[in-house]
């Protein structure tokens, strides 16, 4: 498609008659409509300009329906969805501002460029807030890590990730890794990043006062990745490997510049309006900023700095060049600003005007080459309701009797096993290949429920994670999203921090199948309950649809990115046993659930049955009960149960400890359902022996089921079920194959 | 006393010493850009870790020929304490500060971790604090620091104890001859290390064994000026 | 005028990517590769047409910049 995009351009005539537009992914309906906008037909430049802003990526015309179940307001809330990133406070002024985005499809064809520009977006949607970006997260999915592909995708989409954050130096301090087949061929690639800002620094993509110039700032552009949005926007084929056009090379070394010399432009004040130039570049960032300002905007192509000769409007338009900005200053400031970027070696190019006709217009070589109504572009794209139908697996698949397989009765061997599982297994491999400790203030470091990174000055701390179990999803999306959102918040306890709110990114397969728009219903309906109740409001967020590989839909998978405010220092906790003799607490109570769990797809390779269930108001006591004994002092170590269950979860706390543990059980249960069950809303605890009985009387006063289970102590895992020894294993031992499964698979 | 804390474009590890300066021995300390082309003022001289000019064609080739590094070279001569950390190093290296050269790291891959050092020389402005074969824990986060020089200039490294720290964990995290994470030249007052000692100075961050090399060097430039403290 | 200049990773330093290069080349199946060194290519283009002032900058350009004449060699051709 490239060498015809290049070529010479089809006339209006020509895009009408031989449907063009449908090239575009653009409807005929959708067509009729932009020559109802714009009275006559569109230009090759105004056509491909229409595609791009009403693109799913950027209109989110199949998922507007769905983003409007989320609560997105809060007490704390200071800016919700629609801007770059939203904006929570945490007090003296200064504020918290996070979002998530995905780059599944670039990473797909390209992992390296696709991980590292997905990095290198989300940063400048957070630094172009005004706020200095702290901390990065990712999520990632891959199919199995013994197939050839997958290991290629996922070392480079590691080291994209790597080769990105290290080299801006914002540091890589948590996220998940999870393996499943249905994301071969599909992988996801989630990013998320978390800024710092005082509230009178805020800034909002507008192109405000009629008469203003636009500036352009960054490296000049070229053809990159033209049509990016649009490729997001449609299922992944054999094709695609041959689109490596779509797909941007990014300059982590430019956007450091970009960002330091932003930072010091809206530090000076004189900014009126700014936004990064993402998907559809120059396209989208021109047009929303006009659309917010409630203004229009002229642009002036030939001034747009160049990397390639003849380029065209078109070209110009939708180019993904990365690391650029589009920011609006007073005429009197333009000296000032563009000393700053001078200064940092960044070019900065005044390539339009702010105008107060609602239109955006487009000039190049003495002509007017498109000229399209701004609100259309931004506001009038059809929303649909797409056709939503319960799909037949799930039905069939409640039937299941999950908890029917033979009883294991090598419960050691099956803790091995599911440690070995590379879901589950240590992700020392990763996060060894990012920099975890620049700007020294990771007081969390990877590899615990979630990261802390504390706030110089004061005494407060940021807990940020992300989470989404899409085996869960699949099996039942409503009860699967309340999960996601409640294991998030589960971490964020865990770490001794108040939950405070949620980017999330709706990873789904092709919403023109009936069956996963309702998955997608289904699951933003559990979210949005959990948000609610959990007091987490949703600030924003991204969609990424069309999740296909010619096996079907990926798992649905909607990841959750929430942060946490940890209010003192003193209140940050770890998953690791601190000491001999410590009192080893469950907090919950355990059901034979056993559908999506990690023991599940080690012993049958697929999930089926029913999801554990989830009771919302019960993980809200569990999580208000755990965090008021952490804040008051009481907890040496707190852990999420999670994949593999109380098995995996006591061993990764001796492991991490470096000690052992004796624990005894008492259950009406079958013991491998004990061990391995995922039952929700439980948290592994340690006190000090001298704090156990006020820890658990606070814990009864509460209402909270809990349980005396152990002790810490020795070198070995003991773990007795109904006095019959049930798992015994050296820590050293278990630590190894829990360590070694990445690397050995990766060799 | 006063510390220079040198930023090039694409340094990142600039705020992480300068805060390790205030926090440690709370002297006066300055960021100072690439362009500068007066360092008479100040005593010590970071060169931080990062990604200057992007580490394009090689790390620190295109940052040693900044407009401060002739001026880096002219404290070098004075005797003034200049350390390079992670990129500092490779910047000394690569201007000729320092003998030998960082290559890619033999597994060839990125890594951040904690290392174990083993201090080999306390005779330093910048070891003082520590006892010799003391086993110290700062961290390590590159790509290359596989540190690499000639037989002839590694007898030359021994020869006038010019090693300063070895890695001295179970196994050598990027391939460096001999283990070496740290040298200094002849006189001893210019130091590279690929370990971040500014990422050591607080325990909410894993170790602060890093704390006594700003302590060394206080206390060596206060011995120099007759009034020797005990850090 | 233009050159093609050539930086390789002298021989009697270890070159990790070249080593996992021949690795990977053995797993295909290539058993007859005994060695793969991975260096750096670089074309430049010089406003000049006086060929000897061009090799003397050329080479001093390698020696200041293109190379680190610690652990790496070069070579060069000009052309036109």
């Amino acid at each position: 498609m490239a060498q015809q995009l290049t070529a010479k351009e089809p006339t209006a005539e020509q895009i009408a008659d031989q449907k063009i537009y449908s090239q575009f992914g653009v409807s005929d309906y959708e067509y009729e409509l932009i020559c109802g906008f714009l009275g006559r037909k569109p230009n090759y430049t105004e056509i491909g300009v229409f595609s791009v802003m009403w693109s799913e990526h950027c209109s989110y015309k199949n998922s507007k329906p769905i983003l409007k179940k989320f609560p997105v307001t809060g007490p704390r809330v200071l800016m919700g969805p629609g801007e770059g990133a939203g904006i929570v406070d945490i007090g003296d002024n200064q504020a918290v501002v996070f979002k998530i985005e995905s780059h599944n499809h670039p990473s797909a064809v390209e992992p390296f460029q696709g991980a590292a520009t997905g990095v290198g977006g989300i940063i400048r949607d957070i630094f172009s807030m005004g706020a200095r970006p702290v901390a990065l997260l990712n999520s990632l999915r891959f199919g199995r890590l013994e197939n050839e592909r997958v290991k290629y995708l996922f070392e480079h989409v590691v080291s994209g990730i790597a080769g990105y954050g290290n080299c801006i130096g914002i540091p890589t301090v948590a996220g998940e890794v999870m393996f499943d087949e249905s994301y071969e061929g599909n992988p996801l690639v989630n990013a998320m990043c978390v800024g710092l800002i005082d509230h009178d620094k805020i800034q909002r993509g507008v192109a405000k006062g009629v008469g203003n110039p636009v500036f352009y700032v960054g490296p000049a552009t070229g053809r990159d990745g033209i049509h990016g949005a649009t490729f997001a926007s449609v299922e992944l084929s054999e094709e695609s490997e041959e689109k490596r056009t779509a797909v941007q090379v990014g300059d982590p070394f430019m956007e450091k510049l970009v960002m330091e010399a932003t930072l010091e432009l809206i530090d000076s004040g004189i900014v009126l309006g700014i936004q990064d130039m993402g998907a559809a570049g120059l396209t989208c960032s021109s047009a929303e900023m006009a659309s917010k300002a409630g203004n229009g905007l002229e642009l002036y192509l030939d001034e747009v700095p160049q990397r390639e000769t003849g380029m065209t409007p078109y070209e110009m338009m939708l180019s993904e060049s990365q690391e650029r900005m589009l920011f609006v200053v007073e005429p009197q400031h333009e000296a000032q600003a563009k000393e700053i970027f001078d200064r940092w070696g960044i070019i900065c190019a005044k390539v339009g005007k702010v105008t107060d006709d609602g239109r955006l217009r487009l000039f190049h070589k003495g002509e007017e080459v498109a000229d399209m109504p701004v609100k259309a572009l931004v506001d009038e794209c059809p929303v649909y309701d797409k056709p939503s139908k319960e799909p037949a697996y799930y039905s069939e698949n409640a039937k299941v009797d999950t908890a029917a397989f033979a009883e294991v009765t090598d419960l050691t061997g099956a803790l091995e096993k599911v440690l070995a599982s590379p879901t589950v297994a240590s992700k020392e491999w990763v996060y060894n290949q990012y920099d975890y400790m620049v700007r020294t203030s990771t007081a969390v470091q990877p590899g615990s429920d979630a990261a802390v990174v504390t706030i110089r000055g004061t005494r407060k701390a940021l807990a940020m994670t992300t989470d989404c179990n899409g085996r869960y999803v699949y099996l039942d999306p409503e009860v699967g999203g309340r999960i996601a959102v409640a294991e998030a918040a589960r971490n964020i306890v865990c770490s001794g921090a108040e939950p405070l709110a949620v980017t999330d990114n709706l990873n789904f397969g092709n919403p023109e199948k009936p069956e996963v728009f309702w998955q997608l219903e289904k699951s933003a309906d559990g979210m949005s309950e959990a948000c609610v109740i959990l007091n987490t409001p949703v600030i924003g967020g991204n969609v990424s649809l069309y999740n296909e590989n010619a096996k079907g839909a990926i798992y649905p998978t909607p990841v959750i990115g929430m942060v946490g405010l940890v209010h003192d220092i003193d209140h940050i906790t770890t998953q690791g046993f601190k000491a001999e003799g410590d009192i080893i607490i469950l907090v919950g109570e355990t059901k034979a659930e056993l559908g999506g769990s990690e023991l599940q797809y080690v012993l049958e390779g697929a999930a089926a049955g029913r999801p554990p269930e989830i009771d919302l108001a019960t993980e809200k006591k569990v999580l208000d009960a755990v965090l008021g004994a952490i804040q008051k002092g009481l907890v040496a170590s707190a852990h999420d149960l999670s994949e593999g269950g109380i098995a995996v979860a006591v061993a990764e706390s001796c492991i991490s400890g470096r000690l052992g543990a004796e624990v005894a059980l008492t259950t009406d249960l079958r013991a491998d359902h004990l061990l391995f069950s995922e039952s929700q809303s439980r948290i592994l605890l340690s006190a000090k022996p001298d704090q156990a009985a006020a820890l658990q009387a606070l814990l009864a006063e509460q209402g909270v089921v809990h349980s005396q289970i152990g002790t810490v102590q020795g070198s070995s895992l003991t773990i007795n079920v109904n006095g019959k020894a049930g798992i015994q294993a050296p820590v050293q031992q278990l630590e190894k194959v829990w360590k070694d499964a990445i690397p050995c698979l990766m060799k | 006393m006063k510390f220079a804390v040198l930023v090039f474009p694409g340094s990142n590890c600039d705020i992480d010493c300068y805060k390790a300066v205030e926090d440690t021995i709370g002297q006066s300390v300055d960021y100072v850009w690439h362009t500068t082309t007066d360092l008479s003022a100040y005593d010590a001289i970071l060169v931080p870790g990062g990604f200057s000019y992007g580490d394009y064609l090689r790390c620190g080739a295109i940052a040693q020929f900044a407009n401060v590094m002739n001026e880096v070279k002219k404290a070098a001569e004075a005797g003034k304490y200049i350390l390079g950390i992670c990129n500092g190093f490779q910047i000394l290296t690569e201007a000729g500060l320092l003998p030998g050269a960082l290559i890619r790291n033999n597994g060839l891959k990125f890594v951040c971790q904690q290392e174990q050092l083993e201090v080999v020389n306390n005779n330093t402005a910048f070891t003082n604090q520590y006892s010799q074969g003391e086993m110290i824990n700062i961290p390590i986060a590159h790509g290359e620091g596989n540190y690499y020089c000639d037989d002839a200039t590694l007898a030359e490294l021994k020869a006038n104890n010019q090693i300063v720290f070895r890695y001295a964990g179970d196994t050598n995290p990027n391939g460096s001859i001999e283990n070496i994470a740290g040298i200094r030249n002849k006189a001893g007052n210019v130091v590279g290390m690929m370990p971040h000692p500014e990422r050591a100075v607080d325990q909410l961050m894993g170790s602060e064994d890093g704390k006594r090399m700003f302590t060394s060097i206080l206390n060596a430039w206060r011995e120099q000026h007759g009034a020797a403290v005990n850090g | 005028m233009k050159a093609t200049v050539y930086v390789t990773i002298k021989q009697n330093v270890l070159d990790p990517q070249g080593t996992a290069v021949q690795g990977a080349l053995h797993t295909l199946g290539f058993s007859e590769v005994e060695k793969v060194r991975i260096g750096k290519y670089l074309e430049v283009e010089l406003d000049t047409t006086d060929r000897a002032e061009a090799e003397t900058r050329i080479k001093a350009m390698c020696e200041k910049l293109f190379a680190n004449t610690v652990v790496e060699d070069f070579r060069f051709e000009l052309e036109g």
